[in-house]
């Protein structure tokens, strides 16, 4: 079963050139070779600032768009992991493992797989 | 022969309930496809049976029939679905094999008690489909309504399926953890029993620590679980007085104890603690065990405490301990460590026990105030009354 790691990021995270980066960096990439040695990697990336973010509706024909992130909740969402694995518990055994669990929160869901769609990892 | 045949049904799915439903669920992975094909099953053996004549193999029949039905339904629902999909894939299995596949309990155990699903579903789920009590009967253990139960039920199976929470014990590295999930349900549950004076609830909590501790032969804290809840309850009848009142243990009419419970219980705990490595549940069942003695070992019970203060550093440890520690080396001491205490300011029984050592070293207007703090604080009517006869006794303060 395909498992997204959502990354839900309490502190900003460290630039190049901000003190810690390098190690940071050293941190996750060990993390994803460790996920690709088991062959459960499929994909995985940091997101840009919540500030970044703009929201689009269409409504009655109409494009809305908003500036921000579509939930004002207090933890934004940072990035994202896509594995293949054997079922929860190796899911939840590998969102531990990831450094940024360490300060953040990971929320865990299974990919869906809709009969008929002609699209999507699952 | 009628007759006959439905004792014969009756008397296989008593038996082996858990077990064709922990056989079922793993195959399927759906339990409540599982429940519906065991139903099933039963129902076609009540028709079959009595005309044919009972299967030589009776659990080997209901399992082939029950699996056989949930590949049905899951073919029908998927060519009803959709006609660009082959059905989902049901794991594919010989009726040998599906057989074969033995005592599963224990991993149903570990999946009902899964740390993904919420406390009060991995209690429900377990009390169902391992205890096998019905949704009704749990609602009103935990006094709940039997809509809300039943629908944490069924939140609780869909995750299992859709979530891909697998039938199976878990790996070794992840076991020492996932084993004291399920030791903490089965203590819930007794726990419940226990402040709802349910005793059958008490008792089947008993039977699941026991079954938890047979499949687990090698665990000592499974063992030291069954020996503590056996000790809790074989002074169950001397707690309350007749018109509900609480009895302090050193109150207590001893010779109404259950002294087959705590043989038996004081003999698992000997076992749990020759494999030298004590955890809470055996340090409790100790400090149970020291309790039946007359008089207790105070000194004795202060020390078993104290380790398990080590291992399972909690505000409502050090106050057991601080209490033990009154009773073996005089109430100042045990103040002391009482007024260390932070965090559990809300709990009526440390106020009750301050009030107590208070009374002791006649104190008495603190100990009036302390208990009037601990009455104001219990929720339990039987406690409420204890505590303000306590405090009566103190007079006008």
């Amino acid at each position: 079963m395909y498992y997204m790691l959502l990354i839900y990021e309490c502190t900003d995270r460290p630039q190049p050139g901000d003190p810690g980066f390098e190690q940071a960096l050293e941190r996750v990439n060990a993390y994803a070779d460790e996920c690709r040695r088991r062959g459960v990697f499929v994909a995985g990336d940091p997101l840009k600032k919540a500030s970044t973010a703009t929201t689009v509706r269409v409504r009655e024909g109409k494009t809305m768009l908003t500036d921000g992130p579509f939930a004002e909740t207090h933890e934004h969402l940072g990035g994202y992991y896509i594995f293949d694995c054997r079922n929860l518990d190796e899911a939840l055994e590998l969102a531990a493992m990831c450094p940024m669990a360490q300060t953040g929160s990971i929320e865990v869901r299974p990919l869906d797989h809709i009969p008929g769609l002609t699209h999507g990892v699952a | 022969m009628t007759d006959l045949a439905a004792a014969a049904v009756e008397r296989v799915y008593r038996e082996h309930r858990a077990r064709m439903l922990a056989a079922l669920v793993r195959v399927l992975g759906d339990f409540e496809l599982a429940e519906d094909a065991l139903q099933e099953a039963c129902s076609q053996a009540l028709r079959k049976w009595p005309r044919s004549a009972v299967p030589d193999d009776p659990l080997a029949w209901l399992l082939t029939v029950a699996r056989n039905h949930a590949i049905d339904r899951v073919r029908h629902a998927a060519m009803a679905r959709t006609k660009l999909e082959p059905p989902r894939e049901v794991v594919p299995m010989n009726d040998k094999q599906l057989i074969d596949i033995g005592d599963e309990r224990l991993s149903l155990i570990f999946t009902c008690c899964h740390p993904a699903l919420a406390e009060e579903a991995r209690v429900a789920l377990t009390l169902q489909a391992v205890v096998g009590l019905t949704a009704a009967q749990i609602a009103r253990a935990f006094l709940v309504g039997e809509s809300t139960l039943a629908q944490r039920l069924v939140r609780a199976k869909r995750k299992i399926r859709d979530a891909g929470i697998t039938l199976e014990v878990p790996a070794d590295h992840l076991l020492p953890e996932r084993l004291s999930g399920v030791l903490a349900v089965v203590y819930l549950i007794f726990t419940q029993g226990y402040t709802t004076r349910d005793s059958s609830l008490r008792q089947e909590a008993i039977r699941l620590g026991k079954l938890v501790a047979s499949l687990m032969p090698d665990e000592p804290e499974a063992i030291g679980l069954v020996a503590l809840l056996l000790l809790h309850d074989s002074r169950s009848a001397t707690r309350y007085t007749d018109s509900g009142d609480v009895v302090l243990l050193e109150d207590q009419d001893r010779s109404r104890w259950d002294f087959a419970s705590i043989d038996e219980g004081v003999r698992l705990l000997d076992r749990a603690l020759r494999f030298g490595t004590p955890g809470p549940y055996q340090l409790q069942a100790a400090i149970a065990a020291v309790h039946t003695q007359t008089p207790p070992n105070w000194s004795r019970i202060a020390a078993l405490y104290n380790d398990l203060l080590m291992l399972a550093p909690t505000p409502v440890v050090a106050l057991n301990h601080a209490v033990a520690v009154a009773m073996a080396d005089g109430p100042a001491l045990g103040l002391a460590l009482i007024d260390e205490i932070s965090d559990l300011d809300h709990y009526h029984l440390l106020h009750a026990a301050r009030a107590d050592l208070l009374r002791r070293l006649d104190r008495l207007d603190e100990a009036a105030d302390a208990y009037r703090r601990a009455q104001s604080l219990a929720t339990d009517p039987a406690d409420r009354r204890f505590l303000a006869g306590r405090s009566l006794e103190l007079g006008n303060r």
